[in-house]
């Protein structure tokens, strides 16, 4: 307990319980396997959104194609699926049984030579974190070695988002195309698609959720975390220091590439399905907007915001799909210009406080080893 | 084969639509029609689908927004007419048909979210909807999983064949063969140009046209071309066209691409009163935005034009128009998604449950005698039979029927020779 | 494939082509221009550009709607009073949102992008309220169709020759504006040292104000343009801001010249590309280019300085 109390001081070791016992408990109990196999998938976004308080909170980058990394992760964990679900007696109706169905409608007889090695699930699983990994590297690399950052490193990851879509559009006898990679049935032989399997499935989700928010809540604690807030308020001054910038903005880059790329992989698991439309600029920067939502500085807000806003998207758009965008634009433009630090800030600005009070009031002893709260340091940045 | 289209002119139903679209306001003045004279909920309903003793619930789930929402607002005006024609005339095994309507963003994974909602939360016991490839394949599974059924409105590309789907639209060598023979015998047509947008229709499509064209029509193909979905930009694919000088431009361009595409052969001196361009992929609803002037003289390939002379399509076409305004125009697949809820209502008729497996089975034979098209049968793999049209786009954004095929013409989603 | 044509056809061809790759890259330019202005002189991305574009292509349609209906007889000559109407409203509009919005955020210019963001998706929803989901056609003036025969197989597009003139012009207004007018001298000001500017009385709300409005209106102008080439719809804007982005980060996005630039080498290669491969792999291979360049150089062709 000593341990965790000075991992997490009071207020986010609350944040951390009632999320728990939301996510383990109350939800599971509450939703039918529906709602639940939906709650799965919005927790996909927040891994990306917990990658994004790390790169885009703490470091003061921007990035707009986390799509690509949650695509990589997801077409990796697709990849295996689908040629598990292509096994000769699937695919007997093909003119070339045992390739996936796709290939066969492009006139593609043999399977790609980069298919091959995801047969194997050791291999998948290593590319889900490499794959994105090494791209966000060699990106980063590129970027931040020649110090371009800001607005600048925002649009060109853009660029990049766009470009990928366009290029797995274009190649659709070895991605599927606009279709994606549909259908997708069994991990090793275990169906993904009954209730008892979306139920496991969310458990596994949930657990491996927790592990990134561990992760992350680390490099925040760590002199890492703590550079990293310095170097968005001050590059120079950290650059003067002697630090290498530019290594601390890459290594946090390709850590919200990762989580992204996790979240991606249970999208596949979760959904049965993966499609460009979760590559390009839209989703990437739907992404930034739960952040946005939750709190740019908080993780457990990260999570909450991935929640939160999909829950409006879903309720909305089954009763007023008009209204959703204008909703959906309103609460960006809200966020932005009212509530930079977005929910976690709201909480820490005027629920918080309130809190604070009566238990002192209660315990006639002042809260003040609490006083400094994660989200209240965190003024916006740029 | 089977050509008895107007047969069906007298038959007792043929009334009752009549009743229901021609007189619509008049029902209001009329008794509205009592509902719960059926046969028991517990013998028509055996899997707990939403059916009462008065009401049955089918889902209605295309795009009302995004990109596609262009597209598939003719469907989800069409099918409204439907369920509303078959409420007034008495509705289905003596039930009201009540929908609810989802929308699906233009997103394929959002068709296959609310298609798991529309079966499992809301137990809906039919759903019209998806018009994109992309949006079935995603639905596909979830249909077959939760064992629902779904009526498909859009000419596909075929390659597909579903217990659990019912497509109304044509698959490929529906809509291309005819087309191809006829223009190969009106124009003497031998050497053929295609261009397409980049994704699997246009490119099956163009599959088995080269083969048609190569094999049975023994013409050569002198071009194949595709762009990237929403891409605006053709003037050098027109410049090869006019290296090449085909004796006919074949098109399945789609989206805003179409629009494009048009103003830019217009505006290249491509006369299409003189050079023969057969296009697969434009209904009246796409000249709607591209303009009839940019696009008159080309020949489209489908099934319906609004402008068809038969008595079921001059009862459909006011009905449809007193409903969405005088504005509105009706292509193809609009025709094809006022299809849907008839046939299932007929098929409900027919297995006398609602039932999805009796359905399914039921399905084969299906008649529709009133269809806006003229006469169409389900076939034993749940397509369509239905003929081939070859109309000729004209300056007020009409169609000007040019050639039908006198039989109908069987449906054959994986055609021999052609794969 | 060149076998079978004379000398002759294939000089033809080889012209218009050239042809084909000038419109592109007028097109190109067209599209970019606002988005550079506002990006770089205020450091903004906006990322309504393409929904500015689409209100002035609506203007255009709504403009000729109301010459067919009251004055036919001057329906040849309405395009041009569309085009003005089109860069008042996207302008006056453009202004309208730095003063609502863009101007509470210049210090964080990240979140603009957001927001931004978030006004495209209300202005897309609010066309298809009010326009209606359906594609719209906008009719031309006969005079603007067809092709002009320069000789017997030379034919080039009207519509092309009008978008090249128009960009030419827009061009040089807008440098004229920029870099020669006591305005643009503000302008400038503002950009180097706003404090600065400020303290020797210069309205540097103003200048803001205006720049945007700018940028905003010159959007409208080719969203105005593109409904002879392109579709109008609620959507439609998304087709073009792809490759406005693109032109825009490839040139480096500080400079006019930057774009002028990336809009001249993007629509070259994709073009010549386009004619000796197929179109979708043209496109391919151009951003494949594209993401090349910008990995070996990602602050752009012509930027000078890019520290945030």
């Amino acid at each position: 307990m000593i341990i965790t109390s000075r991992f997490f001081n009071r207020s986010e070791l609350i944040g951390f319980v009632a999320l728990a016992l939301v996510l383990v408990v109350i939800l599971p109990l509450s939703l039918d396997v529906f709602r639940l196999n939906l709650v799965a998938k919005y927790l996909t976004y927040a891994f990306v959104a917990i990658g994004l308080v790390l790169c885009w909170g703490y470091g003061g980058i921007l990035s707009l194609g986390q799509g690509v990394f949650f695509g990589l992760g997801g077409y990796c964990m697709a990849m295996f699926l689908k040629l598990e679900a292509s096994s000769v007696e699937n695919t007997k109706i093909q003119s070339t049984p045992g390739i996936p169905d796709f290939m066969d409608w492009n006139q593609i007889t043999a399977l790609p030579l980069f298919w091959q090695p995801f047969h194997s699930l050791t291999f998948t699983v290593l590319a889900i974190i490499l794959v994105p990994g090494l791209f966000a590297l060699i990106i980063g690399t590129a970027m931040f070695k020649r110090r371009v950052g800001g607005t600048y490193f925002a649009i060109i990851t853009q660029a990049v988002a766009a470009i990928l879509t366009i290029l797995i559009v274009g190649q659709q006898g070895y991605t599927g195309g606009i279709n994606g990679m549909t259908d997708l049935r069994t991990l090793k032989g275990w169906d993904i698609r009954p209730d008892h399997a979306k139920i496991i499935l969310y458990f596994f989700e949930v657990f491996l959720l927790f592990g990134c928010i561990f992760i992350a809540q680390f490099i925040r604690l760590t002199k890492l975390g703590r550079i990293l807030v310095a170097m968005r308020e001050q590059e120079d001054r950290v650059r003067f220091s002697g630090y290498s910038v530019a290594n601390f903005k890459i290594f946090a880059f390709c850590m919200a590439a990762i989580f992204a790329a996790i979240g991606g992989a249970m999208f596949a698991l979760n959904v049965g399905f993966m499609s460009p439309s979760f590559v390009g600029i839209v989703p990437s920067i739907e992404m930034v907007i739960y952040t946005a939502v939750g709190g740019r500085m908080s993780i457990f807000g990260a999570v909450w915001g991935a929640l939160l806003v999909n829950f409006a998207k879903t309720g909305l758009s089954e009763s007023f799909p008009q209204l959703w965008l204008f909703g959906l634009g309103a609460l960006f433009i809200a966020v932005v210009l009212a509530f930079p630090n977005g929910l976690s800030g709201i909480w820490a600005d005027y629920v918080q406080p309130r809190i604070d009070r009566l238990l002192a009031l209660r315990k006639s002893k002042s809260g003040s080893p609490w006083a400094g709260n994660s989200v209240a340091d965190g003024a916006p940045a740029e | 084969m089977s050509d008895e289209p107007n047969k069906g002119l007298q038959s007792p139903l043929r009334r009752k639509l009549l009743m229901g679209a021609a007189a619509l306001p008049l029902v209001s003045i009329l008794p509205r029609p009592s509902f719960g004279a059926g046969p028991a909920t517990a013998t028509v309903n055996t899997t707990g689908l939403a059916v009462t003793d008065t009401e049955v619930t089918v889902g209605i789930l295309h795009s009302a927004t995004g990109t596609m929402a262009i597209s598939e607002t003719g469907s989800i005006q069409a099918e409204k007419l439907a369920i509303e024609q078959i409420n007034a005339a008495g509705g289905v095994l003596g039930r009201k048909i009540k929908f609810i309507q989802e929308d699906g963003a233009s997103d394929w994974p959002t068709f296959a979210e609310k298609a798991k909602k529309l079966l499992v939360n809301d137990k809906v016991a039919a759903i019209m909807g998806c018009w994109t490839s992309a949006s079935r394949k995603a639905v596909l599974p979830v249909v077959e999983q939760y064992n629902g059924m779904l009526y498909y409105p859009t000419f596909y590309e075929g390659l597909e064949q579903s217990k659990n789907v019912i497509y109304t639209g044509q698959e490929a060598t529906q809509q291309i063969l005819a087309g191809l023979n006829w223009i190969a015998k009106e124009k003497g047509a031998k050497s053929f140009f295609f261009i397409g947008s980049d994704y699997i229709w246009p490119r099956t499509s163009n599959k088995i046209a080269r083969k048609h064209v190569e094999n049975v029509l023994k013409g050569k193909v002198v071009g194949e071309e595709y762009y990237a979905l929403g891409s605006t930009q053709f003037n050098s694919v027109i410049n090869k066209i006019k290296l090449t000088k085909p004796d006919v431009i074949f098109t399945d361009v789609v989206g805003g691409s179409n629009v494009a595409f048009y103003k830019q052969l217009k505006a290249a001196g491509v006369d299409l009163s003189k050079q023969a361009l057969l296009t697969i992929s434009v209904t009246e609803d796409e000249i709607d935005g591209i303009g009839g002037e940019n696009i008159a003289g080309a020949y489209a390939c489908m099934k319906y034009f609004q402008s068809l002379d038969n008595a079921n399509n001059k009862t459909f076409v006011p009905a449809f128009k007193k409903m969405w305004g005088e504005k509105t125009v009706i292509g193809d697949v609009t025709q094809a998604g006022y299809l849907g809820p008839w046939l299932w209502k007929l098929t409900c008729e027919k297995a006398g449950s609602f039932d999805v497996d009796k359905i399914a089975a039921a399905s084969p034979g299906v008649e529709f005698k009133e269809a806006p098209e003229g006469y169409v049968r389900i076939h034993e793999n749940h397509h369509l039979w239905s003929k081939t049209r070859v109309g000729r786009a004209k300056l007020d954004g009409q169609f000007e029927l040019i050639f039908e095929t006198a039989d109908l013409i069987e449906p054959d989603p994986f055609p021999k020779g052609y794969q | 494939m060149f076998g079978d044509y004379s000398i002759g056809e294939l000089g033809s061809i080889f012209v218009m082509q050239g042809f084909a790759g000038l419109i592109l890259f007028s097109v190109y330019v067209l599209m970019a221009l606002g988005l550079a202005i506002i990006f770089g002189q205020m450091g903004v991305i906006n990322m309504a550009h393409g929904e500015f574009m689409i209100l002035g292509a609506y203007v255009t349609w709504m403009t000729s709607n109301l010459f067919q209906s009251y004055l036919p007889g001057l329906f040849s000559g309405y395009f041009f009073l569309a085009m003005m109407l089109a860069f008042l409203a996207s302008g006056a509009l453009g202004m309208l949102v730095e003063w609502g919005l863009i101007r509470h955020l210049y210090k964080r210019p990240l979140d603009t992008l957001l927001a931004t963001w978030g006004l495209s998706l209300i202005l897309q929803q609010a066309y298809r309220s009010v326009f209606g989901a359906r594609e719209v056609g906008v009719e031309l003036p006969q005079w603007m169709l067809g092709s002009l025969k320069v000789t017997d197989s030379i034919e080039v597009p009207i519509n092309g020759i009008f978008v090249m003139g128009l960009t030419v012009s827009i061009t040089c207004a807008v440098a004229y504006v920029i870099y020669k007018s006591r305005w643009g001298r503000q302008v400038r000001a503002v950009v180097q040292n706003r404090i600065m500017a400020g303290a020797v009385g210069i309205n540097t709300e103003k200048v803001d104000r205006y720049t945007f409005g700018l940028g905003c209106g010159i959007a409208g102008v080719a969203g105005s343009a593109f409904t002879m080439i392109g579709s109008t719809g609620p959507t439609s804007g998304q087709l073009y801001i792809v490759d406005t982005f693109l032109v825009v980060v490839f040139g480096g996005a500080a400079s006019l010249l930057g774009t002028i630039a990336s809009a001249f080498s993007i629509s070259q290669t994709q073009s010549t590309l386009e004619f000796f491969t197929s179109g979708s792999m043209a496109k391919v291979l151009t951003l494949l280019a594209v993401v090349g360049i910008l990995m070996l150089r990602p602050q752009g062709l012509f930027a000078l300085k890019v520290r945030k």
